[in-house]
């Protein structure tokens, strides 16, 4: 069994002057080591969820416990914040100076590290998101991809147990997208880092080991990718997609083929029409 | 088009001048500021002219780039001359034409202050130009430190100016998309009067405003994030070393000023 590193337990919020709870009665435990997508129409409350792991808010009601600390005060806001590192969707408005080995260090700095572990830690933390020879760059002159490239390796930097991605491919081109995925899910597999990816993109949240739906701040669908899409027809009434091959399935289903409900490749797909034979 | 916008004006190179430590440079051109107001003669302005002339070549930096940088305070230069050169009275007179009375004193003042301004422009000048912004906020931040003693804020000045410099180019680039945006509309930048200028600029600078305010509260979230929570405890990747070159650099000063001092005591001319 694994350990639980962020629980959650029937976490409310509101907006000051907003008549209805942003996060309405959440109550989720994720497990060390996970990888978990988050995927949510607009306005579904996932962005606010994420910003209450990391006490850039607190919830009105209920609470959450990131890696044992349920924040109190201001320093153990800043505990919670030093283990669960956050990359926003704008990857310009996260990159604070006008070299991007600076901006690497700027969260050490901030926690009155070393000068020399500083070095050490930084130079780490670029090699390992493959940005080492942009270490004296402007990150005026990055791509979308890297920029956010460089604001994961400032957030790796302090060592976090948890990096949650609010949106980060959101405003990406294809290729850094797939990048900046593939990153994050390299972190997850070689440094056991847990990661809530919060998205709106199927494709994405698809590829999680596990999948939370939010609508209207609450969990509306939660398991195994394969089969919370397995039941389509509630996931596209919550305003979102599913993976082509589960949309044939059904179909292929709906005119009498016997097929299973849990198909997401076009492989898995392949293999199932073969054995109809 | 925007894009082409150079920051500051720095001056990237190797020289004795650029690998000083950024505080050494301040202090050495305000040490320079206090010698121009020192010297009272023009053997001592030629000693600190030949002084400006002779770092200034030591940087590799073509000598047009300082004259370029005289052009803007020309007229200030002109107007100072010429109000000394008419409101001093004392001395010997040279010229005597209606009101206007010129005398020796007063061309010797008017060509004092001339030059001073000159040395001046020059002098700080020559530090932009050798030292990069983020080097200029370092050692801004570094010297006023002490100077928090009694709540001076030098790491939130240092802070506003390097978020400031980090976020020009971008705001550049979003200026130039709603330019874009705004001519595809129909909107028109070029032409007519000033007025009319000005008033098409409106469309450009509010989007820009709403813009910049959004990013801003964007980074505050992300530094908040990265346990930002000022200057208190924090400490820095880069330190800022003194080294042989900046004794060197002091010592020169040094000189500087000790000759200016003899060459005042001299009298010569």
């Amino acid at each position: 069994m694994k350990k639980t590193i962020i629980e959650a337990r029937d976490v409310c919020f509101k907006y000051e002057g907003a008549s209805t709870l942003a996060v309405d009665h959440v109550t989720l435990d994720i497990a060390e080591g996970d990888f978990v997508a988050i995927l949510g129409r607009n306005g579904s409350g996932k962005s606010t969820f994420a910003k209450l792991l990391n006490a850039l808010q607190l919830p009105t009601e209920g609470s959450v416990r990131v890696n044992g600390i349920i924040p109190a005060n201001e320093d153990d806001c800043y505990e919670v914040r030093k283990s669960c590192g956050m990359v926003f969707q704008n990857p310009d408005n996260q990159i604070v100076t006008t070299i991007v080995e600076e901006d690497c260090a700027f969260g050490l700095e901030n926690l009155g590290t070393p000068p020399q572990e500083i070095r050490a830690r930084v130079d780490d933390a670029l090699r390992s998101v493959g940005m080492s020879e942009f270490a004296q760059a402007s990150p005026a002159m990055l791509s979308g991809g890297q920029k956010q490239r460089v604001a994961v390796a400032g957030v790796l930097a302090m060592r976090p147990r948890i990096i949650v991605f609010d949106e980060s491919t959101a405003m990406l081109d294809p290729i850094g997208r797939r990048d900046v995925f593939a990153l994050a899910r390299r972190l997850n597999v070689e440094e056991g880092i847990t990661i809530v990816w919060i998205t709106h993109f199927m494709e994405e949240a698809a590829l999680a080991d596990r999948l939370v739906i939010m609508d209207g701040g609450r969990i509306a669908l939660e398991g195994e990718p394969r089969s919370v899409f397995a039941q389509t027809d509630r996931v596209l009434e919550l305003g979102l997609d599913v993976p082509e091959m589960m949309k044939l399935a059904q179909m292929l289903r709906a005119r009498g083929i016997a097929l299973p409900d849990d198909i997401m490749t076009v492989n898995e797909m392949a293999v199932e029409l073969c054995r109809l034979k | 088009m925007l894009k082409n916008i150079t920051l500051g004006q720095y001056f990237p190179g190797d020289s004795f001048i650029h690998r000083l430590d950024p505080r050494t440079k301040l202090l050495a051109t305000v040490a320079l500021i206090a010698i121009v107001f020192v010297a009272q003669g023009f053997s001592g302005f030629l000693l600190i002219a030949a002084f400006v002339l002779a770092c200034a070549i030591s940087t590799g930096i073509h000598l047009k780039f300082l004259v370029r940088g005289l052009k803007p305070i020309m007229f200030i230069i002109i107007f100072t001359f010429v109000l000394n050169l008419f409101f001093q009275t004392e001395g010997k007179e040279l010229v005597h034409w209606g009101f206007i009375r010129i005398t020796d004193q007063g061309l010797r003042m008017a060509s004092f202050m001339a030059v001073r301004l000159i040395l001046l422009v020059v002098s700080s000048q020559l530090l932009t130009l050798t030292t990069s912004p983020i080097a200029l906020t370092d050692g801004l931040e570094a010297l006023f430190r002490p100077l928090e003693v009694i709540h001076f804020p030098a790491h939130e000045i240092a802070m506003m100016m390097s978020i400031a410099l980090r976020f020009i180019p971008t705001l550049m680039d979003e200026a130039d998309k709603i330019m874009k945006a705004q001519k595809a509309r129909g909107a028109n930048f070029e032409t007519g009067n000033l007025i009319q200028r000005a008033k098409a600029m409106v469309p450009l600078l509010v989007p820009l405003f709403v813009g910049a305010f959004r990013r801003a509260e964007d980074l505050a979230l992300a530094m908040d994030a990265r346990c930002y929570r000022g200057g208190a405890g924090r400490t820095r990747m880069k330190q800022l070393k003194f080294g042989t070159i900046d004794v060197i650099a002091a010592v020169v000063m040094a000189l500087l000023l000790a000759g200016v001092i003899a060459l005042n005591r001299l009298n010569l001319f």
